[in-house]
């Protein structure tokens, strides 16, 4: 059962090859996404910790500020 | 008119809905992978290398579906002077250029043993390949202009001109004769394709289709952060 699986008649290595690059594929640009938001995060959040009280009190006004500083978004 | 589009308003939809579209994507992924690798049937002509179609078939779907997206979003983003619009075409647009490369490459992995070659300059596949090419220079122009008003003129003249090679890939296999087959599935006429083959495409579809939109949502999420970590240099 198992080997008839994998070799599927002859044609498991194009079969298996075609779903591995589609996989591959998948996991690269998820994983780019994600570093590329998270990195983009950790700049905001550095960036928000560095106003004075003033001007952070002014931009957590804004609800999108308040969103991106919780931690509730985990992807 | 579109008040609803708002980022300031949708944030705290689209932050949070990608974590819920990966934990049905990954459920309907495994379905669909158990489906067209296991208990799907093999062709009667291609045997079980017909198994190819349910992952280069929705990804060509999916990524011709994407790019008329783009040029729907980017040309309303000038109708209606909506920003969001340029910024929604944006982020959709590298999913949709990675699935066209997985249609590219996975419909090379099925020439071979249907075709007897990797690669032959048909309509079909030639009219992909310049899909991918639109996807590459819509995507650099984002990064290499500056200047918003200019930037959001230029990928919409891209997307307008590529836009043009949408129907020739879809009705290639009529107007022309290739090695492709014509399509097995018509929405206004009777499919050819059997139901037990037609299940899991369709299963791999909506799989895909969530994966696409897990991307556009983090890609969004990402986009609209830089433009707040712009507003925040000049507090």
């Amino acid at each position: 059962m198992i080997n008839e699986l994998i070799s599927m008649n002859g044609y498991g290595s194009y079969v298996w090859s075609a779903f591995g690059f589609t996989i591959l594929s998948f996991s690269t640009l998820y994983l780019v996404t994600r570093s590329q938001y998270l990195k983009e995060k950790n700049k905001f959040v550095a960036k928000f910790g560095a106003l004075d009280p003033k001007k952070s009190e002014a931009a957590k006004s804004q609800s999108i500020i308040k969103e991106i500083l919780s931690n509730n978004q985990s992807i | 008119m579109f008040k609803i589009f708002n980022p300031n308003k949708i944030f705290s939809v689209t932050s949070k809905a990608p974590k819920y579209i990966l934990f049905i994507f990954v459920i309907v992924i495994s379905i669909g992978l158990m489906e067209a690798l296991i208990f799907s049937p093999e062709d009667y002509k291609q045997s079980h290398s017909v198994r190819i179609m349910y992952v280069h078939v929705p990804a060509a779907w999916i990524s011709l579906s994407i790019f008329s997206f783009i040029t729907l979003l980017s040309l309303s983003g000038f109708i209606f002077k909506n920003k969001n619009f340029f910024l929604i075409a944006k982020s959709l647009a590298p999913s949709g250029l990675v699935f066209n490369i997985i249609a590219l490459v996975t419909g090379s992995i099925w020439g071979k043993p249907t075709w007897g070659t990797w690669w032959a300059w048909d309509a079909r596949i030639t009219s992909m390949l310049i899909l991918v090419l639109f996807y590459l220079m819509y995507l650099i122009a984002w990064r290499i202009f500056e200047d918003k008003e200019n930037v959001s003129k230029i990928t919409t003249f891209i997307s307008l001109v590529g836009i043009i090679n949408v129907p020739i890939i879809k009705y290639s296999v009529d107007w022309w004769n290739t090695l492709h087959q014509p399509a097995s599935i018509n929405i206004l006429s009777k499919s050819t394709i059997h139901s037990s083959m037609l299940f899991p495409l369709m299963i791999m579809t909506a799989a895909f289709a969530l994966f696409s939109l897990l991307i556009f949502l983090m890609k969004y999420n990402t986009e609209l952060i830089k433009i707040k970590n712009k507003g925040l240099d000049r507090l």
